[in-house]
C-alpha cells in the first residue's frame, strides 16, 4: 500500500513515537499490533480466508499506547536529551515542551543560541544553581492579596516576582484544575514569560494537584505530537499513533481501532466515517445541522415567490399573494401573475396559462436541489436510526442468547453467531450511512456507477441480515447457518465497497461537486 | 462573604488616588460591581468622548480577570456591538498581579491604538483596513453622537 511509503518517507514518523527504537525502554508489555484486533469480531467459522487478507486499501497502520507507555517514553526522551544538553531533567522537559517535542530542532537551536532558547522557554540563565525554596521577607506586601504579614512564607522563581505562598498555590491550582494548563503555566507576575517548572510546582502544591498536573503533562505530550492522538471515547485512556498527516486526508480516510473497542477517524477524531473523507464529513454534518429539519418543513409548507425566490409560507387568507420582499403579486394556486387573473379573483381556473407554467418550472428547479439533499439525508438518517434499533434488539437478544443456551443446550460459543451478526450489522450500517453523505457530494462519472452498485449490494445484504435478526428466538437456532453466511456476506460487501472507494480516493478518481479544501 | 483585602485596598486607592481621565466607583449594594468612565485619549478619534463601562469582579478575582464591557456605543475594531472588548490582558495574558487600574489604562490605550488585525467586530475591522480615514471619521461621529 502506498500509505506505507508516505509513512516512511516523512522524517519525523520514521521513528517510533518516542524517537529511539534502540532505546532500553522496551515494548515488551506493549500492545499487539492493532490490525489483528478488529478481526476478532467477525465470528468464528465465518472467517472466510479471502475476505480477510492482511491489508485493505482502506486500512491504515497504527499502534495503540497506554498512558504508562507514553509516560515511560516521555521520561526516556527527556533523559536522553537532558544528557546531551547537560541540563537537569526539569529544564529539559520544559525545553522539549516549549519546542513541541521536536528533539532535533531543540538540539540545533540549543547548540546555536543557548541563551535565546532558554530565555524564550522561560528558563533564563541557569536553573541549576538555586533550587526553589520558600522565604520570609521583611516588609513584603503580596501584590495579589495585599497581605503584609511579615511572617508569611513567600515564593519567587528566578524572575524575582515574589508572591505569598497562599496566592501562589491558589494561582497554580486555578491554572491546573480550572484551566487545565500544565506545560506552559507562566509566572503570575504581569507580563512575565517564565514558565513554572515542575520542581517549583512540587514545592508549592498538594498531592491531588500534582497528580492532575502529571496527567495534564502527559496529555500535552500527545497533544503536541502530530502523529499521536487520544482515543475520543469517554473514559478511554489510550492514545493512538498513526502516520497519516493532515495533508493526506483528501486521499485517505484513516479509521483506527482503539484497545477499548472504539473505531474513530485519526484525522478528525469523529466516529468511523469511511468511505467519506473528513472534509466531506465536516461539510455534511454542518449542512445537516443547519438544514435537515428546516428543509423538510420548507419542502412541505412553502413555495417560492416566482419573482425573487423568497420562501413564502401561506398562513391563511386568499390566494392573492403579495410578496413582502419584492411586492410581486401572484396567485398561490397557479403561481401566475395576479394582474392576469382579471376578474376571476379568488377562483383560479387558469392552470394552462404561460406565466404560471414558467413560474412553476423555476420553482421545480429550486425544489430539485432540496429534494436531492433530502433523498440522501433520509437514507443517511435512516441508517443511523436503524443502527440504534439493531443495538436495542441485540441487547434483548443477548438475554435470549442465554435462554437459548439453557433450552436447546447450545453452548455459549455456539450462540456467538448472534453477537457476530449484530456487530457486522452495526459496522455495515455505519459505513452505509456515510456512503449517502459521500454520494451527495459525488459528481457523476464512470466510477460512480460502480460505487452505486456496491452501495446497493451492501444495502440489500444488510437489510436481509437485519430482517433475519428480528426473527423470534425460537427460529434463530434453525437459521444459524444462514445467518452466518449472511453475516460473512455483509462483511464482504462492506470490504469491497470500502476497498473500491479508498482506492479511487487515493488515485483521485472521484469528482466532487464541492471544493474539499 | 466578606470582601477580600485585595479588593478593599484597590478600591481605596482608586478613590484616594484616581487615574487621570478614568473613574471607577463601586455600587453601594455590591462592592464588586463598578461604574466606570473613561475619557477618550487625545489625538484619537475618541477624543473628548466620555465612555461608560461596567466592571465586575468575579468570586475568584484576582485569579481570574475582571469582567468589563462598554455601555456606550463605540465604533472600534476590537469592541463589538455588545461592548465586549478584545484585549489580551483580559483573557490569556491576565496576571493576578494586574489591577483594575492597570486594566482600565490598557483599555484607554486600546482606544488610542486600535488593532484591526485582531478584530472582534469584523465589519468594523474590515472598514478600518479598507478605508482607515473613513473609519476614523465614523468613529469620531459616533463619539460625538453617543459618548457624551
Amino acid at each position: 500500500m502506498d500509505s506505507d511509503d508516505d509513512f516512511n518517507s516523512s522524517q519525523m514518523s520514521d521513528e517510533d513515537i518516542m524517537g529511539d527504537q534502540d532505546s532500553d525502554v522496551s515494548v515488551e508489555d506493549g500492545l499487539p499490533p492493532a490490525q489483528s484486533m478488529d478481526q476478532d469480531d467477525v465470528g468464528f467459522e465465518s472467517q472466510d480466508k479471502d475476505i480477510m487478507p492482511s491489508k485493505h486499501a482502506f486500512d491504515v497502520d497504527f499502534t495503540v499506547y497506554s498512558p504508562q507507555q507514553i509516560q515511560a517514553y516521555q521520561d526516556k526522551q527527556i533523559e536522553d536529551v537532558s544528557s546531551i544538553l547537560g541540563q537537569p531533567p526539569e529544564a529539559t522537559a520544559i525545553l522539549l515542551r516549549h519546542l513541541r517535542w521536536n528533539k532535533e530542532r531543540l538540539i540545533d537551536q540549543y547548540m546555536e543560541k543557548t541563551e535565546d532558547i532558554l530565555e524564550s522557554a522561560g528558563l533564563g540563565e541557569t536553573a541549576q544553581t538555586h533550587p526553589p525554596r520558600l522565604e520570609k521577607v521583611a516588609g513584603f506586601v503580596c501584590d495579589i492579596c495585599c497581605e503584609d504579614d511579615a511572617n508569611q512564607d513567600t515564593f519567587a522563581m528566578k524572575c524575582e516576582h515574589r508572591f505569598c505562598v497562599d496566592c501562589y498555590k491558589q494561582y497554580l491550582s486555578t491554572k491546573i484544575k480550572d484551566e487545565g494548563e500544565a506545560a506552559r503555566i507562566r509566572c503570575p507576575g504581569d507580563g512575565c514569560n517564565r514558565v513554572v517548572d515542575s520542581k517549583s510546582l512540587d514545592l508549592l502544591v498538594g498531592e491531588d494537584i500534582k497528580d492532575r498536573y502529571q496527567v495534564l503533562l502527559t496529555r500535552t505530550y500527545v497533544d503536541d505530537k502530530e502523529n499521536l492522538r487520544w482515543c475520543p471515547a469517554p473514559n478511554c485512556i489510550y492514545a493512538l499513533q498513526c502516520g497519516v498527516k493532515d495533508k493526506d486526508l483528501l486521499q485517505i480516510v484513516p479509521t483506527v481501532h482503539c484497545e477499548c473497542g472504539h473505531d474513530f477517524c485519526f484525522g478528525c477524531s469523529l466516529n468511523d466515517h469511511q468511505p467519506a473523507p473528513c472534509a466531506l464529513v465536516k461539510k455534511w454534518l454542518k449542512k445537516c445541522e443547519d438544514d435537515s429539519e428546516t428543509a423538510n418543513w420548507i419542502s412541505a409548507n412553502t413555495k417560492e415567490c416566482p419573482k425573487c425566490n423568497s420562501t413564502i409560507e401561506k398562513n391563511g387568507g386568499c390566494n392573492h399573494m403579495t410578496c413582502r420582499k419584492c411586492r410581486n403579486e401572484f396567485c398561490w394556486m397557479c403561481m401566475g401573475v395576479w394582474s392576469e387573473h382579471g376578474t376571476s379573483w379568488y377562483n383560479c381556473n387558469r392552470f394552462e396559462e404561460k406565466s404560471g407554467t414558467e413560474a412553476r418550472d423555476a420553482q421545480a428547479k429550486s425544489r430539485q436541489s432540496l429534494e436531492r439533499y433530502l433523498h440522501y439525508y433520509n437514507r443517511y438518517a435512516n441508517h443511523e436510526q436503524s443502527a440504534k434499533l439493531d443495538k436495542d434488539i441485540y441487547l434483548k437478544t443477548e438475554k435470549k442468547m442465554t435462554a437459548l443456551q439453557t433450552t436447546t443446550g447450545m453452548s455459549w460459543i455456539e450462540v456467538q453467531f448472534l453477537d457476530a451478526a449484530s456487530q457486522a450489522l452495526q459496522q455495515c450500517r455505519q459505513t452505509l450511512k456515510w456512503t449517502y453523505a459521500f454520494a451527495y457530494y459525488l459528481a457523476r462519472n464512470n466510477a460512480t456507477e460502480i460505487f452505486e452498485d456496491n452501495q446497493k449490494d451492501l444495502e440489500m445484504a444488510v437489510e436481509n441480515l437485519s430482517e433475519m435478526f428480528e426473527k423470534p428466538i425460537d427460529q434463530l437456532q434453525g437459521l444459524k447457518v444462514e445467518m452466518l453466511d449472511k453475516t460473512a456476506y455483509c462483511t464482504k460487501r462492506r470490504i469491497i465497497l470500502l476497498d473500491d472507494t479508498a482506492e479511487n480516493l487515493k488515485s483521485g478518481n472521484w469528482e466532487f461537486n464541492v471544493s474539499l479544501s | 462573604m466578606s470582601l477580600p483585602k485585595r479588593i478593599i485596598k484597590e478600591t481605596e486607592r482608586l478613590m484616594a488616588d484616581p487615574v487621570p481621565g478614568i473613574s471607577a466607583v463601586p455600587h453601594e449594594d455590591n462592592l464588586r460591581y463598578f461604574d466606570v468612565t473613561i475619557e477618550g485619549p487625545s489625538q484619537s478619534p475618541y477624543e473628548k468622548g466620555i465612555f461608560q463601562l461596567e466592571l465586575f469582579l468575579p468570586d475568584d478575582y484576582p485569579m481570574t480577570p475582571p469582567k468589563i464591557r462598554f455601555l456606550t456605543k463605540i465604533y472600534h475594531p476590537n469592541i463589538d456591538r455588545l461592548g465586549r472588548i478584545c484585549l489580551d490582558v483580559l483573557k490569556s495574558n491576565w496576571s493576578p498581579a494586574l489591577q483594575i487600574r492597570t486594566i482600565l489604562l490598557s483599555i484607554q490605550a486600546l482606544l488610542g491604538a486600535p488593532n484591526p488585525d485582531d478584530p472582534l467586530a469584523n465589519d468594523v475591522a474590515q472598514d478600518w483596513k479598507k478605508d482607515e480615514k473613513g473609519a476614523i471619521e465614523t468613529a469620531r461621529q459616533w463619539t460625538q453622537q453617543y459618548a457624551k
